[in-house]
């Protein structure tokens, strides 16, 4: 009853069973892929996965490697154009939930995936916003996962690339046409959700065997921890299953195709 | 009417040097021959315009040809970063590059902006970003009718775009299949389009709906047999995953990038001409 598993394993178990049946949700590449496929495949069969090359309502057999895969376009239920993905699903209002990644998030949840450092020099230089500044603003609410260290949870980033609530928290307050914003932040150490009031990223739930102080000390703000602090339940046997199902028939479907004509 | 040209003689009389060039495909269907060829062309001082710049601009820009890059999101997909892009821009090798970053939504509606032949493209986006002080084209208007600030960016127009596709009919009409990203904004909106094609083909077989575009809307087609590898073309090849793996270790070094390109580009036969 009490399975071995790995604490990605319990990120990703955490952050598929946050999405909904039913819920439509803009995908990223990567951590929220894998959670919300999990999802589709587990508790959730009838969630709606879009992935920003076009591809809505799909459902792959493997997990992608990039965000255009052939396969998301062949087990799509369509497949729009780019312009049309944003302009008419997403602005438009057809999308309930917003499911990202990102390098760094900081206390208020805005999300830096442009670059460590000042922009003209950086220091590390990182890919940039691609779909996320507008998934987190116009989708209804927005999920974040990552893992959890210093250099991952900052006080502040050094780019909002994509806003979570602003430098204040306030950055939502009073603009139109927007969306709740993260609504919760999942680790591999914990969940962490808004302070209703302050905006700021707080933890309210931490996953089994994870103390107080391994949060603290992988976090770079003096984190709070709500009142009525919860443990995440522990992945079941059959989400472990489905989730290393998923995963090895997609190693091996990576490995497998290479032309290498040019390698 | 379309121009049935060898992908070099398609190159040669279309990408000038200083133009601003489009290369598109969303993952799918990117020109890879087509960019191979303006590298053993030797073009210099292009601005590049592409959402995700990928690994064919990765090669473009340690190749030397590109001075600017307008771009969304600048990864190797799934593997890491363009080691080639932030040499470019960390260190200026092999030479300095300016860059305009954008969001995708922005880019896209920019692109189809272009293609509707409208100076500027408007879309409810980066709010609360930090990417508008950074980039002086990312401006707010008002909404005429509801006062909403919205976010406006100049339209895209290229001098050239260039675009992989599955086929052109002998009437240079072509179809793009699969995920078709924004390969139709890019050659509407560009003053001349190229079109490199797996093959030619007596009919095109497809039913109303497809994603045809007209002969008379594109300058010149270009056969290029698995022109978009290591991408893919849908119905033709799969994604080469593993190059993509491959290339962080060629990428990230200089030196290992120089003898890939000597190797695999500059020193083959390339286009037939």
């Amino acid at each position: 009853m009490n399975p071995e598993y790995n604490s990605a394993e319990m990120m990703t178990v955490t952050a598929a069973r946050a999405l909904e049946n039913g819920m439509t949700c803009f995908v990223g590449i990567g951590l929220p892929s894998e959670a919300a496929n999990l999802a589709r495949l587990t508790h959730a069969p009838n969630v709606v996965l879009i992935y920003e090359s076009g591809t809505l309502q799909t459902k792959p057999e493997v997990l992608p490697l990039s965000i255009g895969d052939g396969e998301l376009c062949e087990s799509a239920l369509t497949t729009v154009s780019v312009p049309e993905m944003f302009r008419y699903w997403l602005q438009g209002g057809h999308v309930s939930v917003g499911f990202l990644g990102t390098a760094q998030v900081d206390r208020f949840a805005n999300l830096n995936t442009t670059l460590i450092g000042d922009y003209i020099s950086p220091k590390v230089r990182l890919p940039g916003g691609g779909g996320a500044p507008e998934i987190a603003t116009n989708a209804g609410e927005v999920f974040v996962t990552l893992k959890h260290s210093k250099r991952t949870f900052v006080k502040d980033v050094d780019f909002i690339t994509t806003l979570g609530f602003g430098r204040d928290g306030k950055s939502r307050d009073g603009v139109p046409n927007i969306g709740k914003g993260p609504t919760r932040v999942i680790s591999d150490l914990c969940v962490m959700k808004p302070d209703p009031d302050t905006k700021e990223l707080t933890v309210t739930s931490l996953h089994p065997g994870v103390s107080k102080q391994d949060v603290i000390e992988a976090t770079g703000w003096d984190v709070r921890f709500v009142s009525g602090l919860e443990t995440t339940s522990a992945p079941s046997a059959h989400e472990l299953m489905i989730l290393r199902d998923l995963k090895e028939r997609t190693a091996r479907h990576h490995a497998g195709e290479s032309v290498g004509e040019k390698s | 009417m379309a121009e049935f040209l060898s992908l070099h003689d398609a190159v040669s009389n279309y990408v000038k040097d200083g133009i601003t060039l489009a290369m598109e495909g969303f993952t799918h269907l990117i020109p890879f021959a087509a960019g191979h060829e303006i590298i053993r062309q030797e073009r210099r001082d292009l601005t590049l315009i592409r959402m995700t710049p990928d690994l064919i601009y990765d090669q473009l820009i340690g190749a030397g040809c590109a001075s600017k890059v307008i771009f969304s999101w600048g990864g190797n997909p799934g593997v890491g970063s363009l080691h080639r892009l932030r040499d470019a821009l960390e260190n200026g090798w092999p030479r300095k590059i300016e860059i305009l970053e954008h969001s995708h939504a922005a880019m896209a509606c920019a692109y189809e902006a272009g293609a509707a032949g409208l100076p500027l493209a408007i879309l409810r986006g980066y709010v609360g970003s930090d990417l508008p002080k950074v980039n002086n084209q990312i401006k707010f208007i008002e909404c005429p009718f509801t006062g909403e600030r919205l976010a406006a960016v100049p339209s895209v127009r290229p001098d050239v775009s260039i675009v992989h596709a599955q086929k052109a009919d002998r009437q240079g009409n072509v179809l793009v299949q699969g995920i078709i990203g924004v390969q139709k904004e890019a050659m509407l909106a560009a003053k001349a389009c190229i079109v490199t094609v797996e093959e030619i083909v007596d009919d095109l077989g497809v039913g109303p709906n497809a994603c045809v575009i007209p002969g008379w809307a594109v300058a010149a087609i270009a056969v290029a047999e698995r022109g978009a590898h290591p991408s893919y073309a849908y119905g033709y090849y799969p994604r080469d995953n593993r190059f993509y793996k491959e290339w962080d270790a060629i990428a990230r070094d200089r030196e290992a990038f120089t003898r890939w390109l000597d190797a695999n580009v500059l020193n083959t036969e390339g286009a037939q001409q």
